[in-house]
């Protein structure tokens, strides 16, 4: 068995494991105003200040959420439809053209059913946002934008965006910038306040804390109209009754991946390299898609097109071997459509539909890396065969 | 595996004959939401997911494999032109000839599977010849007759010797959620039902004479004569009675000059039926045995000769009503399953 698709999501490291069980035994809702919850309220301000701490946030920026869709969604819909309440009615959205769906397909609602004009930027062939893009549309438009939206690192390609440089050029038009950071803690540095970034947007199953908990940082200077109603826990922008072992968890998780950033990308790089070499190897027509590894592309990240293979038929005989891998393309009725990502790169329809995205993570070793290339040459052998049907 | 009961329940029986079994739920529609649900072998987002569920309780993997594209124009294309051409055609037929035994086998080969299992009401024996199911009312061997021997040898029908009822007890006994979900007969690709709404919004309107077989005489109008099938009495809005008050029945269709031709219901008795596009069990020559014009429909015992590509069937009583564009399908009758002997496409038919 090797599982080589850590960026869908990621085992649990065993310190968050053991906060969550700990805290998940005790009772405790952290707005009540008993012991009990103002224990469970501690609990949730440390973690705060932890994530804060780790990375580059005051606390109150932290805010809660169910996950990287729900932190994207907030702050898409929540930044736009404040801004457009606000005295000049900016109803610009500007975003990459390789965004997560979380953040796509909220930006596609915005101008389907609330009136936004949409920008979507271009990338260059390794997936990379075109800073003048941004650029010559503020300068167009500037006054109308509401807010700009870019990823800080692609989920399938792993290419790293000029996020300082795309968020100084938000704040010189006054405009507020966001960032999809969900891939990119743990995996390379990322500090809030030193980005520039008016809201970011981090999830923990992708960095060894459980599902279903997040955060986004949001300045304190910008407005979010909340998505959820109700109670009004979160700084008023966002309700639900906290999940005091998740965020606990969470808090934890974070705090050492930060930590150990630096030693486990370079430990992941390496073996990276090592997968893309064998990979090559093995394959001689295997194209790297992406970034070249580097600074620019995500330590755990490979990405490559099998040409005259299709990446579902990849799939399917690697998973018959043990071996878990994604395509990267999102499914409606389990149905895989072209990426949009290598689309936007580039790419036409049969290069997109012939790729494969494996990724690393913490519990990634060689061994894994043996497992794939003892069952990628004859996969590739097959899914060439059915791809000329 | 459709999400219907009976593919669950053949691949469970697969698995349990010792066979390495992936599930496969072909994705047949563009847009998922436009097709039937519940429909047999057809990608509604319920059929999927209750697809998943089934192969989950099995354990087996699972995909998803879109077909869409090959499936509309193999299918549904196909479908909308022999209407257009003024013939009646079988979407099942069409979609096992040329996507479960040639797309998905296609594919399933070069991936490196033996063979396609499906929940289709069949036998197959050791000889690899295709016998009627054990239950007469769910026999499904007149839509796969038209598969040849090289397709048949690379399929699997584990649910030929049991009944409906059987598979249904099987399903629950195994905790398969599909265990209850309603069969359905009804054309996949059509969301509502609506054959004839679906063909006016595809060919548009036509309107044309509707005229007399014996006097020539134009008797009313149609919106289009493709929303008419040989044999059909029902819908014709005639408003002159037949001169004997003898009721009329569409006896052809002739799409050349959009006409619609009815007459007295003797006129459709048919003693011979001729087809093309033969798949045959055996050297061409004459032979004895059961023809079946239609799904569903009674088998007829007649004198069938296939030679150089067509097939001719003298039927021992008249059948009424044959509808260019079905099959003719020929069965050996015997005790351990009706033999398929061969199909082909029915092409006309005479007195
Ligand atoms: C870049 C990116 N954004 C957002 C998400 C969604 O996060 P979550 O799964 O926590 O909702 C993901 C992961 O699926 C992601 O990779």
């Amino acid at each position: 068995m090797a599982y080589l698709d850590h960026a869908a999501t990621t085992p649990m490291l065993p310190e968050a494991l053991d906060a969550y069980l700990a805290t998940a035994r005790v009772a405790g809702n952290a707005s009540s105003l008993h012991a009990d919850g103002r224990r469970a309220r501690r609990l949730v301000e440390e973690a705060r200040e932890r994530i804060g701490a780790a990375l580059g946030a005051r606390p109150s920026e932290v805010i809660f959420t169910g996950g990287g869709t729900e932190s994207d969604n907030l702050a898409v819909k929540g930044v736009f439809w404040a801004r457009r309440a606000g005295p000049a009615g900016r109803r610009r959205v500007v975003a990459s053209s390789v965004e997560h769906h979380a953040v796509m397909d909220g930006v596609v609602w915005l101008g389907e059913h609330e009136g936004a004009e949409l920008t979507w930027l271009p990338v260059d062939r390794t997936g990379r946002v075109e800073v003048e893009a941004l650029r010559a549309e503020l300068s167009a438009h500037g006054d109308d934008v509401a807010l700009v939206t870019t990823m800080w690192a692609n989920n399938e390609v792993g290419t790293v965006q000029p996020v300082a440089e795309l968020a100084a050029l938000a704040a010189e038009h006054g405009v507020p910038y966001h960032t999809d950071a969900v891939q990119a803690v743990g995996q390379v540095p990322v500090d809030f306040a030193g980005s520039g970034a008016a809201a970011l947007t981090v999830t923990g199953h992708k960095l060894g804390g459980p599902v279903g908990v997040g955060a986004l940082l949001l300045s304190r200077d910008v407005a979010a109209t909340p998505l959820l109603h109700g109670g009004g826990q979160e700084r008023d922008v966002r309700s639900g009754t906290l999940d005091v072992p998740g965020i606990v968890a969470f808090g934890v998780a974070v705090e050492a991946a930060v930590k150990t950033q630096q030693e486990h990308a370079s430990r992941l790089a390496a073996l990276r390299d090592e997968l893309v070499a064998r990979v090559q190897a093995a394959v001689p027509e295997a194209v790297l898609n992406g970034a070249p590894p580097g600074a620019g592309r995500l330590p755990g990240n490979a990405h490559f097109g099998f040409p005259g293979c299709e990446g579902d038929a990849l799939l399917l005989l690697l998973d018959a071997q043990g071996i878990a891998c994604s395509t990267g393309s999102a499914c409606s009725a389990g149905v895989a459509q072209p990426s949009h990502v290598l689309l936007a790169m580039g790419a036409d329809e049969a290069e997109a539909r012939s790729s494969l995205r494996l990724t690393l993570g913490h519990t990634s070793t060689s061994a894994d890396i043996d497992a794939l290339i003892a069952a990628l040459p004859g996969a590739v052998g097959r899914a060439r065969r059915a791809g000329k049907r | 595996m459709s999400g219907g009961v009976d593919s669950a329940v053949a691949a469970a029986r697969a698995v349990d004959a010792g066979h390495d079994v992936t599930g496969v739920h072909l994705a047949l529609a563009r847009n998922p939401q436009t097709y039937r649900t519940g429909a047999r072998g057809c990608c509604t987002l319920e059929d999927s997911r209750d697809a998943r569920r089934a192969a989950d309780v099995i354990g087996i993997p699972f995909y998803v494999w879109d077909m869409a594209d090959r499936f509309h124009h193999d299918v549904v294309e196909d479908f909308v032109a022999e209407y257009a051409a003024g013939r009646t055609p079988n979407p099942c037929v069409r979609c096992n000839e040329k996507i479960k035994f040639a797309a998905l086998l296609d594919r399933a080969l070069a991936l490196g599977f033996d063979a396609v299992v499906t929940g289709h009401h069949a036998r197959l024996d050791e000889a690899g010849r295709l016998r009627r199911s054990v239950d007469p009312a769910k026999d499904q061997s007149y839509v796969l007759a038209v598969l040849t021997a090289q397709q048949l040898a690379h399929a699997l029908f584990p649910l030929g010797d049991s009944t409906k009822a059987q598979v249904r007890a099987e399903a629950a006994r195994r905790g398969l959620a599909v265990a209850d979900k309603p069969d359905s007969h009804d054309i996949c690709f059509i969301a509502d039902g609506d054959t004839r709404g679906f063909l006016r919004q595809r060919l548009g309107a036509a309107p044309g004479d509707i005229v007399d077989a014996t006097t020539g005489a134009v008797l009313g109008q149609h919106d289009g004569a493709y929303a008419y099938t040989v044999g059909q009495r029902r819908g014709l809005r005639l408003e002159h009675p037949a001169p004997d008050g003898a009721r009329r029945y569409v006896l052809s269709i002739t799409p050349v000059n959009n006409t619609v031709t009815v007459g007295p219901g003797d006129a459709l008795d048919m003693s011979t039926v001729y087809g093309d596009r033969p798949v045959w069990t055996r050297a061409d020559g004459t032979v004895r045995g059961e023809v079946q014009l239609r799904a569903h429909g009674e088998a007829t015992p007649a004198t069938v000769d296939v030679s150089s590509g067509q097939l001719r069937a003298e039927l021992d009583q008249p059948v009424r009503g044959v509808a260019a564009g079905q099959a003719i399908v020929v069965y050996q009758p015997d005790p351990g399953g009706d033999i398929v002997l061969g199909s082909a496409t029915i092409t006309r038919a005479a007195a």
